[in-house]
């Protein structure tokens, strides 16, 4: 076999996106390293038609599909009409010039009950009905029509296929050369927020052979029929009944493709190698196995408090990852910067079970075992996710998450023993280790015990220290004896690990202390305690930025200005659009309000809670 | 000790302890006592924190929220040499002597008070609750009219922003600790400071601290080696005694204290002349060679007698005294019995420079025994009655002796003595090892001195505390 040719992977900031630009740098780097290929990673130019083009016309082989299959993929309406010629189920609609309601009717027949029709004019959710049955169809009409005649004056309507509590199914697909195809079973990623996975598994759940082997078969014609060569992910949206319908077609390798390798244990970067090389696929269809189950967390870097789930960009002071109970893919270290320029996901957390509850209990023991320090991630909402009995129960759909926001969201209690061990390790983090008996001894005070307050969150807890490994914790006058041993401090100096037993339970706690002061204490639960210096920060600073003037949420760079000095705006009025983390903010006013100035620039970098906007509030 | 006012702890509160990584003394005034003014006990009580400052070189953080001289006992705390003024003098001294001088006003710092800020090298008020004036809002009402509120008068604005007064502004007392933390980390090396590292490794006794009560007992009468103690508080239990067969009523000999040497002294009967002798040899040898000392006292007093006196014991008890008086090693003294007469002198009593004097709750200290006292008085008067030929009757002795012993038993009692300063506290005997550790460290801050026997000349600098030995050319 030849040397496994040079791969470069490709991501870059959004500004960078020109491709040609881009390209220049690769080619001429792939020329001088002498590479005869390019892996392009799974960003933005892993589906790029022009730069797939710009490979083969350098003679260097792109790994990936051929150029044609992503353009022809990349085209909704043209995909769906080559899915459908090649029999592969589609989402039916109707969307045409006889409005009379007996056509209609006819095509929601054809198209299949539940229908959902829509005000072609519409939005907003106006004009919108659901027929579930063909009895329901003329009530539920006549209503969307009325509805949709009195907000926008039209009523005309298109019928289209309704899947109730959708699930987001895909199947892993590859191809290669010689025109073999094959499926690498299906995974689920039906557990969403703002339309961004947070957790993959493979198989999907609660899904019996049959379908199993049907999505497989669908999914390897939809590859065929664009003569699809390399690694590619064909999408399918899934009802209650199981039955499904192609979306679109990835033509890349996806960030959730390590729950395919661990299940059928392949390595498909490997695969995509082989392929560009010319070679057949390494296995046959009847030759790949299902073993287990798998399942992946991403890691991001955000705000999950009442499901805002706001990006959030700084330093990650510190990071933790458990690697030796889970594979996880990264790229990032403590010290590390978060940026607004790319989506905020640290890591992927992936891990193999011998069932699916098995593989959920391993991935909770391994986000248990993740910490990131400086950023508020997503790790224990996850936990809560799995932990969730209709998470364990494998019904898992796209609105899972508003659905059961009740139940995730909800604040939980601080348990005793996360009093016991936060307030623990706040006093042992905070002792100075000097060479001096004044530091070494067990806290003394002549013929007095002294005592220590530590406050965790809205409880403080007083610790006495009775020996080298006895404490007594009281909490609300109840007081507990804590045997505390096992203490050791990481060579680093930031962690600080111990063994706590109290009340007839015994378990190990650490506790990770940042630069800044913060310390992460993770046991049995996860809770920051921020440095007692923070609470006074920078007196008579931070009064002054609200006072209802626009302020940035987050750091970002600001779009457009749509106000100016001397206007008069109403609440609720768009004033400036900041872009964060790939995402648009509108910063609208709070109140009606004349504009007293304009204090930011478009494309200027804002940091958080900069003003951006001074305002005056109008009397009404 | 002054009659039916109470005033726990003379109103203020003093310790040593650690401060980023440094050892530091904080005098803190106890506001709820008296409103924090000073009693006679808490001018002694300052300038004995003071003392321990300048002696052993640390750093004074004072906590400051006191109304000042507590003003109908003006007399007893004002203007002699003793008295308020020596605080702000130490604190001027110090400050030169290079030991840092850091105030942190938490409360109101009124007149004399308000020069406890200002003589420090650097001070932290808290807005609202600290204030600092020369006269409060009433004596200025009084004095010139001026009707003013004491923040503006004197507050952490005003002194921060405007006066200059105070350096740092604290937004509440946690913070301005905080504030103050900060600043002892500031406050660098300094001079010579931290003392030399222990010189092995800690060893715990072999025997437990708790088994000290079964050793000691409660009848001082009652006798018992004295190595039992010594076991339960050095490092291992090891003791390497020096002169063990001359002089046995002293054991002396080295031994570690939490890794570090120190040479011990304790009493195992009275003091005779070859005790005392032996006493004497031992701390030449620990001064040359710096090692700091240790006496364990439990000693009714030198022997007397014709055969004593003969013996020199006097002039032998001297050398002794002598030694103790001129060793400049650190000399740290702990009561574990009777502390009678000159064996309170010959073993380091509060008067012959012991960096730290503690006692246990069954020590005593007197200028003799109760007994023997109201013996001396009662044989005085006894031999009066009979050579004006006149009858002393049963009842006429237990007259003059009772009360004697009643008011021996009570001024030698540790809470009487440790209420006066006559020590600096009275602790468990179980955590003899902790306190003289702790106490031992707190004097190798500063670097042992040289001592000179021959040509030693005593200059008292403050009071008894400063020693300086002057070498002749």
């Amino acid at each position: 076999m030849q040397e496994p040719p040079t791969t470069l992977t490709a991501s870059a900031p959004q500004q960078q996106l020109r491709v040609t630009s881009v390209w220049t740098k690769y080619s001429t780097t792939a020329i001088k390293s002498g590479a005869q290929a390019i892996h392009p990673g799974y960003g933005f130019l892993s589906e790029n038609a022009i730069f797939a083009n710009k490979c083969a016309e350098a003679g260097i082989v792109f790994i990936g599909p051929p150029a044609q299959a992503i353009t022809d993929m990349g085209a909704k309406d043209i995909s769906k009409r080559i899915m459908q010629q090649a029999k592969v189920p589609v989402v039916e609609g109707f969307h045409g010039e006889d409005q009379s309601d007996a056509n209609l009717k006819v095509h929601a027949e054809k198209i299949g009950y539940p229908v959902m029709l829509k005000a072609v004019f519409g939005g907003g959710g106006k004009g919108m009905r659901i027929a579930f049955t063909p009895a329901d169809f003329v009530e539920a009409l006549s209503s969307a029509r009325s509805e949709a005649r009195k907000s926008f004056g039209r009523d005309e309507m298109l019928v289209e296929k309704f899947v109730e509590r959708p699930r987001h199914v895909e199947v892993q697909v590859f191809g290669d050369s010689h025109g073999n195809y094959v499926h690498l079973w299906e995974r689920d990623c039906s557990v969403q927020r703002r339309h961004q996975k947070i957790i993959e598994e493979a198989p999907a759940p609660n899904i019996d052979h049959a379908t199993r082997l049907r999505l497989g078969e669908s999914a390897v014609k939809a590859a065929a029929a664009v003569n699809y060569v390399g690694a590619g992910t064909v999408e399918f949206i899934m009802d209650p009944r199981n039955d499904f319908y192609f979306m679109e077609m990835n033509t890349r390798l996806q960030v959730e493709h390590p729950v395919s390798e661990l299940i059928t244990g392949t390595d498909l970067v490997e695969w995509q190698l082989r392929v560009a090389q010319g070679e057949k696929l390494p296995l046959k269809q009847e030759e790949i196995p299902l073993i287990g189950h798998a399942f992946e967390c991403r890691v991001y870097a955000e705000d999950t408090v009442e499901g805002a789930f706001m990006p959030s960009a700084g330093k990650m002071e510190y990071a933790s990852f458990p690697t030796e109970i889970a594979r996880v893919d990264t790229g990032v270290e403590s010290g590390d910067e978060v940026s607004v320029h790319y989506d905020p996901m640290i890591a992927k957390v992936i891990v193999h079970g011998r069932d699916r509850a098995s593989a959920s209990q391993a991935l909770d023991a391994a986000l248990a075992k993740t910490t990131i320090v400086g950023l508020p991630t997503n790790i224990s909402f996850v936990r809560r996710i799995l932990a969730h009995p209709e998470f364990a129960a494998g019904n898992v759909y796209t609105e899972f998450i508003p659905d059961h926001s009740a139940e995730l969201f909800k604040e939980i209690p601080v348990t005793k023993a996360e009093l016991i061990e936060g307030a623990l390790a706040q006093t042992l983090s905070s002792r100075v280790s000097t060479d001096k008996l004044y530091s070494q001894l067990i806290p003394f005070r002549v013929n007095h015990q002294p005592v220590v307050t530590k406050k965790c969150g809205k409880k403080s807890v007083d610790l006495v220290q009775k020996d080298e490994n006895t404490w007594e914790a009281e909490i609300d006058g109840e007081k507990t004896t804590v045997l505390v041993s096992e203490l050791r401090r990481s060579s680093c100096g930031h962690e600080l690990h111990f063994r706590v037993e109290a009340e007839g339970e015994a378990w190990r706690t650490k506790a990770v202390e940042t630069e800044s002061g913060t310390l992460v204490v993770v046991g049995k639960g996860e809770q920051t305690y921020e440095p007692e210096a923070k609470e006074w920060g920078d007196a008579g600073a931070g009064g002054a930025a609200t006072g209802g003037h626009a302020i940035a949420p987050m750091p970002g760079i600001v779009e457009r200005i749509l106000v100016q000095k001397g206007d008069v705006v109403k609440a609720g009025q768009a004033l400036v659009v900041v872009v964060a983390m790939k995402m648009e903010y509108i910063i609208r006013a709070t109140r009606d309000s004349i504009v007293d100035d304009v204090t930011c620039a478009p494309a200027q970098n804002v940091p958080r809670s900069a003003v951006l906007v001074k305002l005056t509030a109008q009397e009404q | 000790m002054y009659g039916n006012e109470e005033v726990p702890a003379g109103g203020i509160l003093s310790a040593i302890g650690q401060i980023a990584g440094r050892l530091c003394v904080i005098v803190a005034n106890d506001a709820t006592v008296k409103g924090g003014t000073y009693y006679p006990i808490t001018v002694k009580k300052h300038l004995r924190a003071q003392q321990i400052a300048a002696e052993n070189g640390l750093p004074c953080v004072y906590l400051v929220d006191s109304g000042g001289a507590n003003l109908p006992r003006q007399a007893d705390i004002f203007a002699d040499e003793r008295h308020f003024g020596r605080i702000f003098y130490n604190q001027a001294t110090m400050s030169g002597a290079g030991i840092p001088q850091l105030a942190v006003v938490m409360g109101s710092c009124t007149a004399g008070g308000a020069y406890v800020p200002a003589m420090s090298d650097q001070s932290i008020i808290v807005k609202k609750t600290g204030t600092v004036f020369l006269g409060g809002p009433p004596l200025v009402k009084a004095a010139t009219g001026e009707e003013i509120s004491a923040e503006a008068l004197g507050g952490a604005d005003l002194h921060c922003r405007e006066s200059g007064v105070t350096d740092y502004y604290a937004h509440s007392d946690s913070h301005a600790l905080h504030l103050a933390r900060a600043a002892v980390a500031g406050m660098g090396a300094g001079g010579a400071q931290g003392g030399p590292a222990p010189s092995r490794a800690v060893e715990e006794p072999l025997y437990s601290p708790e088994s000290i009560y079964g050793v000691v007992g409660t009848n001082l009468k009652n006798t018992y080696d004295v190595r039992e103690v010594i076991a339960r508080i050095v490092d291992g239990s090891r003791f390497d005694e020096f002169k063990p067969l001359y002089g046995e009523t002293l054991v002396t000999g080295w031994a570690h204290l939490h890794g570090r040497q120190i040479g011990i002294l304790a009493n195992n009967g009275v003091l005779f002349a070859e005790s005392a002798v032996k006493g004497a040899h031992f701390i030449e040898l620990c001064a040359q060679r710096k090692i700091p000392l240790i006496f364990l006292q439990n000693i009714t007093g030198f022997m007397v007698g014709r055969d004593a006196e003969a013996g020199g014991i006097a002039k032998h008890g001297a050398k002794l005294v002598t030694a103790v008086s001129c060793a400049a090693v650190p000399k740290i003294t702990l009561l574990i019995g009777g502390s009678y007469g000159a064996g309170n002198y010959g073993m380091c009593g509060r008067a012959f420079g012991a960096r730290f004097v503690f006692m246990w709750p069954n020590a005593r200290i007197s200028v003799m025994g109760g007994e023997q006292a109201a013996m001396v008085l009662a044989t005085v008067q006894e031999d009066r009655r009979k050579k004006e030929g006149k009858e002393w009757t049963k009842e006429e002795d237990d007259a003059i002796r009772r009360p004697v012993i009643q008011s021996f038993e009570k001024e030698g009692h540790p809470y009487f003595a440790s209420a006066r300063l006559w020590d600096d506290g009275v602790i468990d005997p179980k955590d003899s090892r902790k306190v003289l550790g702790l106490a031992l460290e707190a004097t190798l801050q500063k670097s042992i001195g040289e001592t000179n026997f021959e040509s030693a000349v005593r200059v008292v600098l403050d009071g008894d505390s400063f020693i300086r030995n002057y070498s002749a050319e």
